[in-house]
């Protein structure tokens, strides 16, 4: 999960399945997810046309498939992993292959969504739901400054590749910690820098 | 560690997702007088801190590379609670806005790696570390341990999902996951090690907040970690046992002939066994334990060679001709 590619959403296009409710999006897929999960290993090729559907509503919303695609490759290693147990229990390669398809069309469920919901929407629907407001504060704060923070700790590690010549497993390791050290200091300046801001706007 | 959707049984995910709305909710509750405009900017930059962190990746070996999970270094950084909220909404945005991890599967996530990863590290870390904090010897060695043995228990938890939807055997999962992630988790261990030695080095006073109440020593944190891995180990044993017919199976069906399979290296607890002890539950319980007693001892180690030697006071000429 490294490279800006991997930061790209599609949720800011138009398209009717963008413009429709988040809450109504987030049961949808909870349905489609929960009745994937409850469909016995042997049948699991009815998820197949889910998994169809899935990609042909990104495809209609304007995401490219590419995109979806390079997500589902990303999350392979984890899912065939699991399926591959299946194999060394003797069950079969039918079994492994179903569980791999199983768990790929929930992930492409699940893509469709992230892809097609704006986080604003995802929040209010959050609020509404009475989640803790700790934790949509978190979730709002940690959207609006995560592409901040990344983008400053990918800066400072390349500044650093290019300062050191050294490239030895150890001096690696330090020099990647010694940046993760250093932007959770900027990270509480900034946090310092923001709450000023918010208490100037009228904020408690 | 993201379980996607589709693995888990709908009991094991109702259970975990019951679970971590309990503990989510403590947490969010305890962290209620935090929701001043500083409080809540600490929470959501950290979180973002703490994604940015989970991308940066090291080099292992072999061309692989690994990242932090990161919920230990939270949870010394910030404070316990604050942890569990912080990994709570990076789980929760990595879903809804990256579709990594389940949907459905998020409550089991968010156990793993947002409550048990954060807060059984940092039981571990408060019980090394004792009321010296995170600078120190005992400090920075808490920092370490409490991150190893944090991914080992995640790890186990996430197998015991995995084996309670009957996706895999006890017997297959358990071991695997656990044995991995004991590997990973020194990874793990040394970065938050180093990440924490170099904040400690920058800016002392930023940790004073998350500095325990209660003290202890060392002792006892290695008796808490020497129990822990024993009741796993005696948990584990059982099904560890019965581990290579599963693979027995595997080798035999593609006509390879066990006896001919070589190790590379010679292991000194092969097969989890200890020496003189048999194949009994017990050899490997007294495996598990002397593998966890040598991390903890390396853990020291770590943290004696990142704690920051102290400035001795420069001798006056006086001081050095009477030398």
């Amino acid at each position: 999960m490294s490279g800006a590619h991997w930061l790209r959403s599609y949720a800011h296009l138009d398209s009717a399945i963008h413009r429709a409710p988040a809450s109504v999006k987030l049961l949808a897929t909870l349905v489609v997810v929960t009745g994937i999960a409850l469909i016995p290993v042997e049948h699991a090729i009815w998820t197949a046309p889910v998994f169809v559907a899935a990609l042909l509503c990104a495809r209609a919303a304007g995401v490219p498939l590419r995109a979806v695609l390079a997500r589902l490759a990303i999350v392979q290693p984890f899912v065939l992993s699991v399926a591959a147990l299946a194999l060394f229990q003797g069950r079969g390669l039918d079994v492994c292959a179903a569980i791999a398809l199983k768990t790929t069309t929930c992930v492409a469920a699940v893509q469709l969504l992230a892809h097609t919901t704006p986080f604003s929407e995802i929040l209010r629907a959050l609020d509404l739901a009475h989640v803790p407001r700790a934790l949509v504060a978190t979730l709002a704060l940690l959207h609006r400054y995560l592409y901040v923070v990344a983008d400053e700790s990918s800066r400072m590690k390349r500044a650093r590749a290019a300062r050191t010549w050294r490239t030895d497993r150890w001096t690696t390791w330090r020099s990647l910690s010694s940046v993760i050290a250093v932007s959770f200091v900027r990270s509480v300046a900034r946090a310092e820098r923001i709450a000023a801001a918010i208490r100037a706007r009228g904020g408690s | 560690m993201h379980i996607p959707d589709g693995l888990l049984s709908v009991p094991v995910l109702l259970g975990g997702a019951a679970l971590s709305a309990v503990a989510v909710g403590t947490a969010c509750a305890r962290e209620r007088q935090r929701l001043s405009a500083q409080g809540a900017s600490t929470l959501g930059v950290t979180a973002a801190f703490i994604f940015a962190a989970q991308m940066l990746n090291f080099p292992v070996a072999g061309g692989t590379s690994g990242h932090l999970v990161g919920g230990v270094l939270a949870a010394v950084l910030v404070g316990p609670y604050a942890a569990v909220v912080v990994m709570t909404a990076v789980l929760v945005l990595q879903c809804l806005v990256f579709g990594d991890g389940g949907l459905l599967a998020l409550g089991a996530n968010v156990l793993n790696m947002a409550v048990v990863h954060p807060l059984v590290g940092f039981a571990f870390y408060r019980a090394v570390a004792g009321r010296g904090g995170p600078s120190g010897v005992r400090g920075i060695a808490g920092v370490a341990f409490g991150s190893w043995v944090a991914t080992v228990v995640a790890a186990a938890a996430c197998a015991g999902e995995l084996t309670l939807s009957g996706i895999a055997a006890p017997s297959v999962v358990l071991p695997a996951m656990v044995g991995v992630h004991a590997a990973i988790g020194l990874g793990e261990a040394l970065i938050a090690a180093l990440v924490v030695a170099t904040v400690v080095r920058l800016r002392p006073e930023l940790l004073r907040r998350a500095r325990p109440r209660v003290g202890s020593s060392v002792l006892s944190g290695a008796l808490l970690g020497l129990t822990a891995s024993f009741a796993l180990a005696l948990f584990v044993s059982p099904f560890a046992c019965t581990w290579p017919d599963g693979l027995e199976r595997v080798v035999e069906r593609f006509g390879i002939d066990p006896s001919r399979a070589r190790l590379p290296l010679p292991a000194p607890l092969r097969g989890y066994v200890m020496p003189g002890l048999g194949a009994s539950w017990l050899g490997t319980s007294v495996a598990a334990l002397a593998g966890t007693a040598i991390v903890f001892v390396a853990c020291l180690g770590i943290g004696r060679i990142l704690t920051p030697k102290r400035v001795r006071p420069i001798a006056t000429d006086a001081e050095a001709s009477r030398s």
